[in-house]
């Protein structure tokens, strides 16, 4: 995303360059060579920290292993100096205690050192206690609590937090949100005006205050601080997004592809190489940056404009008539040439397995039912297509999703629905779904609507048509656009679902940058699970505050939007809209990117045989 | 005149000056104590020495006092422990009493108690001969002489580790003298046996020690080894100092004393000169074979200092030094340095005079030189007014120069400003500006904060500007933990004056002065200023120890670090009895959550049983039937299932019962198929069982299980047509579509076909679709010709374009005639 002419985002990478000395520190303090063992989860993380091996090599790292997660007794071979860098995870550390306890049988002498990120937990070190190896290793602490992945994307790199805290009630992960709050506002200072939607949001909040209360600033410096408003939005809020089939470019590399850590690896139907290629998805390619955001539709013609000049570039070479022309444009634009080619090559290749995929089967169909539900249109039509899709057996997850969003925009699936569409869904695709269906309900994105004791004479259709908290939602914030957006230059934030909905969470931030504040929005408010929380200290003159000499500058412009619970490609690309047309910058941080499908992974349970 | 009372030692100045009048008057008979003075103008403590007195009997509890340099009296206690072998102080002033059977007490300056420790086993059997405390590269050393003629020594009084040194070869009586060096990291013992010299490690080594004499060497009787461990001197039985370097392969000069007494005491004055002393007479000794000697009136002590002794008299404290190189430079008689021009020009110019000006004429081009000569003499000196007069000359100088670094001048006006304050005979630490800067100033800051000068301690830091972290807050977290000990305020009150003095100053910890309250037994007050302690992370382990499990329980969670939580979570988990446990975290739904959360990593059981004890039959069901899934056993895994079948029954989900019966009953046929068919079954979805069953051919048991479980007819039909055409049952599939009254229409034949890509089978059914969705079907079969016959029959022109839309360039033919179509259906539209 090109910032706005004259502006700059704050520069987020420099939490990424503290991370990296904090991480060299660790690495000096257990001096010598050392074998370092990753956890494969932190293995992209460590790997855009550092920017390759090489760093690792130079602070004393030997060999670099990923830690296997099913092989416990394997031996590494290796020096006798072993460093673990692990998330704090109950199986992991035993599996790290299996290992040292077998080495030490079989006599190998060895210091170890466990590093956890981003804290070392008192569990782990009562589990390692119980394992009988706490004297054994060395403990140690890397505080990665959120990794700059572009200029204006944040992320906490995990993907548990919504398991942990949706479903287990596990308050762990915002201890973490709100560390790295603390390290955002000591780097870019405090920052004025922050909104809290929903319980997360307020707690992160409270948190945050708790944590920057033990090293209070006398006064904080707004002139100096360099984002002016924060986001904390709490995932629950809107569900019904993240579950949208995505449209932007980018939303769909991530659904087809996976991006992870702001690069997505092509296999060779795209490349047509043999080994997978891996690619940077950042705002640094300026070919990508100006794709990512479009709505699928019009990139395949850019992308035939952009492969035309490059042809026209490089047929300049012909034309060359001195042997020093050909010497400059060797050195200096062949390389350039080259790599942008194999990148063009690559999307192109992209988009083709996309379309392929898109024009397979019934996707239209899918897609329209998705938009239906969103519209709260044709109930019954929608219930038939996805009991056609579960006895045809496609796939669960887009099942899933349907039947998610189905619950979400009703408050719950009507109760004889709800038992119907569970039975089948169970008898197609396995018994283990009833604890699928169990998490969901815990998670809140599906349920059964609950009858009002003795009413049953209003349940069945009457209760597809009763009023929904998204119902309202829908309607107050015209969340279905009734004018057709033109999807090559939209005039919405709706174009990244097709102009057929506007991103809710997105929504609501626009709402209230406007206001600087919930007042007036109390009709949408009170449909917003967990309630919402503000805490302005500055109003941008105009908006009922008084211009004042400590004002912040460009700041006021800059909004930080932390997702706790994760978001979409597409929920960025509103955003990055929503920006290019209020003229603020927003600056997007999140405890992990996802799609529906992989957001829905995360809660179902696993088949275990 | 300045230098009116240097004496020379040679070519060296000395100076003797007064420090303090002593404060405990002429009350005091030194030669009647055991006398031990710490140096850095430390405290000094005073035994009564009992063993010179016959007349009192051993039940006699001696008194032993504590006075400031000044002779102000700090402490006094009677001493009922042990024999007392020898008083010393360490590195931090604490008094360290060493017993005749090895037995070290350590008392701080109000001789309060701190610990003990013991020397040794052999120490304790054969009893101490005889100890020596010295400084060590480490900190604080002890060494004892056993009567076995043994030496075990500990080089740090904090790190306890008792080594024995090499034993003297022939050593069969006490040795003549003995003493302990400290040289490269290492001490060693010099131990002196008649005329030979040795010395000892703890490395079991032992080495004769040969020295240059001019005359045969007789006993050695006493040695003394200088402050800074550099020289040694020896006393021989005739008389004889011997001067020479540590290592004593150096000789610097004999002298001979005469005396064939042994002095009472033997001692360095800085690094310069030797003084021995016998009862009132003093002689000090240079290394040229120079000599003073001084007369007192009165038995006095020594102490030992970096730059000189303190002698403590009856009535006085005086100090005793070599003449500082910058003060002899200045103020020696006729000296031209340009430091004494410049102090001459200062006060030729206070009296008005001209003559400032030629003074100031021949230095001008060293002024610098002689600024810094003032500002350094300055330091040197006792007395306020020859300071601020040096200091004068110094600024004075300063203003013919234009860019001379203030720093030295500022640094030097505040230190000399903290040391006079420490000086005065109220506080008693006469400190000079050398020792200063070896003590350092955060040294000197924590004396005042154990002689409990809170105030002056933070007034000092506050005007050297020092971080409060490390000055002021940190002073007022001792002042606090002093306060708590203070048992005549009651709690509420104290808790408030101490907030209210500390507020939220940064660096400071109220959990440690909360600890410190816990010590003294005052849980309650330790509570209250927990209150005020922002992190919760110090405040939980504290309210542990105190067995306020709620409460920390409490904070834990507020402070939504779950760490914490469980830290208190496990602990109350060990402490408690299970059912008790549960009972305390059933309200919390925090700690539930987590201790949960712990379970279901740890201890799935657990879990289980938590939620039976709290009737949540649901979760329990789950948790069952979640456990199920990990049995390997068929029979344990129905077993579990009948069990959660039962909870969700009591948990009055009759929907889960029937689904978990289903799946009971599923499970049951798929082992029956298993042993029948001889095919794995197993963990099929019921769905996946009866398309398998289809594709090997056996509809009949197909149809019986569509029948067990009512699988609707539409899911059958979408299951039978898929499985026919993937087992490539084209025959069979024909044969379905024509039944009387088909449930699903002819497109899924179609896509189903499709899905196994074989389009001729596809056509066939493509005819039988209804009319509204013919073009969709011939599109997907790749009919486009067709397709656009029918959209154009339809007259439809969405379908005609979604014809098109599929066109690729070989389509050309079939593009060109679709918007043919188009083309007429648009006229007729017209029309």
């Amino acid at each position: 995303m090109a910032a706005a002419p004259g502006v700059s985002y704050p520069d987020v990478f420099q939490i990424k360059t503290r991370t990296k000395k904090a991480l060299e520190r660790v690495l000096n303090r257990f001096e010598g060579r050392k074998d370092i063992v990753v956890d494969p989860d932190l293995m992209r993380p460590l790997d855009r920290l550092t920017g390759g091996a090489s760093f690792l090599k130079e602070n004393g790292v030997d060999k670099i292993f990923k830690l296997d997660r099913t092989d416990k007794n394997k031996s590494l071979v290796g020096c006798n100096r072993r460093m673990y860098l692990v998330r704090p995870k109950v199986n992991l550390i035993k599996i790290i205690a299996d290992q040292i306890s077998n080495e030490q049988l079989r006599g190998e002498n060895r210091r170890y050192r466990i590093i956890m990120v981003p804290r070392k937990l008192f569990l782990c070190e009562t589990l390692l206690e119980q394992e009988g190896v706490f004297g054994l290793c060395e403990l140690d602490e890397l505080d990665l609590d959120l990794l700059p992945l572009d200029a204006d994307i944040m992320s906490m790199e995990a993907p548990d937090f919504f398991k942990s805290y949706y479903m287990d009630n596990d308050l762990t992960g915002l201890h973490t949100v709100s560390r790295g709050l603390l390290s955002i506002e000591r780097i870019f200072g405090e920052i004025p005006n922050i909104y809290c939607l929903g319980r997360a949001g307020k707690m992160c909040y409270e948190l945050l205050r708790r944590l920057s209360g033990g090293e209070k600033l006398i006064t904080p410096d707004y002139p100096r601080s360099e984002i002016g408003h924060m986001f904390l939005i709490d995932r629950e809020v809107d569900l019904v997004t993240p579950l949208c089939t995505q449209v932007t470019y980018e939303g769909l590399l991530d659904d087809m592809f996976g991006i992870h850590c702001a690069c997505v690896e092509f296999g060779s139907e795209v490349t047509s190489k043999q080994q997978p290629v891996k690619v940077m998805l950042t705002s640094q390619d300026q070919m990508y940056d100006t794709i990512r955001n479009r709505h699928f539709t019009t990139v395949f013609d850019y992308l035939r404009s952009q492969a035309q000049t490059l042809q026209s570039l490089s047929d300049k070479r012909k034309d060359m008539k001195s042997v020093q022309d050909m010497k400059e444009f060797v050195a200096n634009d062949l390389r350039q040439l080259n790599q942008q080619k194999a990148n063009l090559s690559y999307h192109i290749g992209a988009c083709e397995q996309i379309i392929g995929q898109k024009n397979k089967g019934d996707f239209q169909e899918y897609i329209q039912t998705e938009h239906s539900l969103l519209e709260g249109s044709s109930m019954r039509e929608n219930v038939n297509y996805i009991e056609e899709s579960i006895n045809k057996q496609d796939s669960k997850l887009s099942c899933l999703k349907l039947l998610c969003l189905l619950s979400l925009t009703l408050d719950g699936i009507p109760s004889k629905e709800y038992k119907s569409l569970k039975t089948q869904f169970v008898q197609s695709y396995g018994f283990e779904h009833m604890i699928t269906f169990h998490n969901l309900k815990k998670v809140g994105l599906l349920r059964e609507q609950e009858v009002p004791a003795g009413s049953k004479v209003t349940a069945g259709v009457a209760a597809i048509t009763r009023s929904s908290a998204f119902k309202s939602l829908r309607k107050r914030l015209n969340l279905i656009p009734t004018v057709d957006v033109d999807l090559r230059s939209p005039c919405d934030m709706s174009y990244v679902f097709s102009g057929a909905y506007t991103p809710l969470s997105c929504k609501l931030v626009e709402q209230v940058l406007q206001r600087e504040g919930f007042l007036g929005l109390e009709e949408i408010t009170r449909h917003l699970p967990g309630g919402v929380h503000d805490d302005i200290k500055l109003r941008t003159p105009g908006k009922g505050g008084k211009a004042m000499s400590n004002q912040p500058g460009r700041a006021a412009k800059v909004v930080l939007v932390y997702f706790i619970g994760g978001c979409t490609y597409s929920e960025i690309a509103a955003l990055r809209f929503l920006g290019k047309q209020t003229g603020y910058q927003f600056i997007i941080a999140t405890t992990s990117l996802y799609n529906g499908s992989s957001l829905l992974e995360t809660v179902m349970e696993k088949s275990q045989v | 005149m300045a230098s009116a009372n240097w004496q020379t030692l040679g070519r060296v100045y000395y100076e003797k000056m007064e420090m303090y009048a002593l404060e405990w008057g002429d009350q005091i008979d030194l030669s009647k104590f055991i006398v031990a003075a710490a140096p850095y103008g430390g405290p000094l403590a005073l035994l009564q020495d009992i063993s010179s007195n016959p007349n009192i009997g051993t039940t006699v509890r001696p008194l032993l006092t504590v006075f400031t340099s000044a002779g102000k009296m700090i402490s006094q206690m009677r001493w009922n422990s042990g024999r007392i072998k020898q008083l010393g102080w360490s590195h931090n002033e604490e008094l360290l009493c060493v017993q005749d059977e090895g037995t070290v007490l350590v008392y701080d300056i109000f001789l309060t108690f701190i610990r003990q420790f013991g020397m040794g086993q052999e120490a304790k059997e054969t009893k101490v001969l005889d100890v020596r405390i010295f400084n060590s590269y480490k900190g604080t050393g002890i060494a004892i002489l056993t009567c076995s003629f043994r030496v075990f020594i500990v080089n740090s009084i904090d790190d306890l580790r008792i080594r024995r040194l090499a034993e003297v070869p022939g050593l069969d009586s006490a040795p003549t003298a003995w003493g302990i060096i400290t040289m490269d990291g290492q001490s060693q013992a010099l131990v002196a046996k008649g005329n030979e010299l040795y010395l000892i490690d703890h490395g079991g080594q032992y080495q004769k020690q040969e020295i240059e004499i001019s005359t045969p060497l007789e006993a050695i009787i006493d040695m003394a080894i200088s402050f800074n461990n550099k020289y040694i001197a020896l006393f021989t039985e005739s008389g004889l100092v011997w001067i020479g370097s540590a290592d004593l392969k150096k000789k610097y000069c004999e002298f001979n004393t005469k005396s064939p007494q042994k002095p009472t005491q033997f001692v360095w004055s800085g690094p310069g000169a030797v003084v021995a002393m016998w009862e009132k007479m003093m002689l000090v000794i240079g290394p040229d074979k120079d000599y003073i000697p001084f007369h007192h009136d009165s038995t006095v002590s020594l102490v030992e200092e970096e730059d000189g002794i303190r002698i403590i008299g009856r009535d006085s404290v005086e100090f005793f030094r070599k003449v500082p190189q910058v003060t002899e430079q200045i103020f020696k008689i006729a000296s031209m340095e340009p430091g004494a021009m410049l102090y001459e020009a200062s006060r030729e110019f206070e009296r008005q005079s001209q003559r400032a000006d030629e003074y100031i004429r021949t230095v001008k081009d060293q002024l610098d030189v002689a600024v810094s000569q003032c500002i350094q003499a300055a330091g040197h000196e006792f007395e306020p007014s020859r300071q601020s007069a040096l200091l004068k000359a110094a600024t004075f100088g300063k203003c013919f120069l234009t860019d001379y670094n203030p720093e030295p001048f500022v640094n030097m006006c505040q230190m000399l400003r903290v040391l006079n304050q420490v000086r005065k005979p109220s506080i008693g630490i006469p400190l000079t500006y050398t020792q200063l800067e070896r003590l350092t100033m955060p040294v000197l800051i924590d004396r005042l904060v154990m002689r409990k000068y809170f105030y002056l301690a933070i007034r000092i830091c506050q005007y050297l500007k020092l971080p409060e972290a490390e000055g002021a807050s940190r002073i007022l977290a001792h002042w606090a933990c002093y306060k708590v000990q203070q048992k005549n305020e009651d709690d509420e009150h104290l808790a408030r004056v101490i907030a209210d003095k500390m507020g939220d100053t940064p660096g400071v910890s109220y959990s440690e002065i909360a600890n410190k309250a816990l010590e003294v037994g005052r849980p309650d007050l330790a509570i209250r200023l927990l209150d005020y302690e922002p992190k919760a992370s110090r405040q939980v382990p504290l309210l542990l120890k105190m067995k306020k499990e709620q409460l920390a329980l409490n904070k834990a969670i507020d402070s939504g670090d779950t760490d914490l939580t469980y830290f208190v979570l496990l602990h109350l988990k060990d402490s408690m009895i299970q059912g008790e446990f549960f009972m305390a975290i059933r309200n919390i739904p925090e700690a539930c959550s987590l201790f949960l959360q712990y379970c279901r990593q740890q201890n799935p059981q657990m879990m289980e049983q938590l939620y039976y004890q709290e009737d949540n039959f649901q979760e329990e069901a789950t948790c069952k039937v979640v456990n199920s899934f990990k049995q390997e056993r068929l029979d344990d895994r129905l077993r579990i299932l009948a069990e959660a079948k039962e909870s969700y029954t009591k948990a009055r989900n009759e929907f889960a019962a029937k689904q978990v019966d289903e799946e009971i009953r599923l499970l049951k046929y798929q082992r029956r198929l298993e042993e029948e068919l001889h095919r794995e079954y197993t963990d099929l979805s019921l769905h996946e069982t009866i398309h398998k069953l289809i594709i090997d051919n056996s509809h009949k048991m197909a149809e019986t299980l569509r029948k067990e479980f009512k699988v609707p007819e539409k899911r059958y039909w979408w299951l039978r047509i898929e499985a026919l055409a993937e087992a490539g049952e084209w025959m069979e599939l024909e044969k379905f579509s024509k039944t009387k009254k088909p449930v699903l229409s002819m497109e899924a034949f179609v896509d189903v076909c499709m899905k196994q890509n074989n389009k001729l089978e596809a056509r066939k059914y493509v005819q039988r679709v209804t009319p509204d969705k013919k073009v969709a079907c011939l599109i997907k079969v790749g009919l486009l010709r067709e397709a656009a016959d029918v959209a154009f029959q339809n007259r439809s022109e969405d379908e005609l374009n979604r014809v098109l839309r599929k066109c690729s360039v070989t389509d050309r033919a079939v593009e060109d005639q679709v918007k043919g179509y188009r083309q007429q259906l648009a006229t007729a539209g017209k029309r």
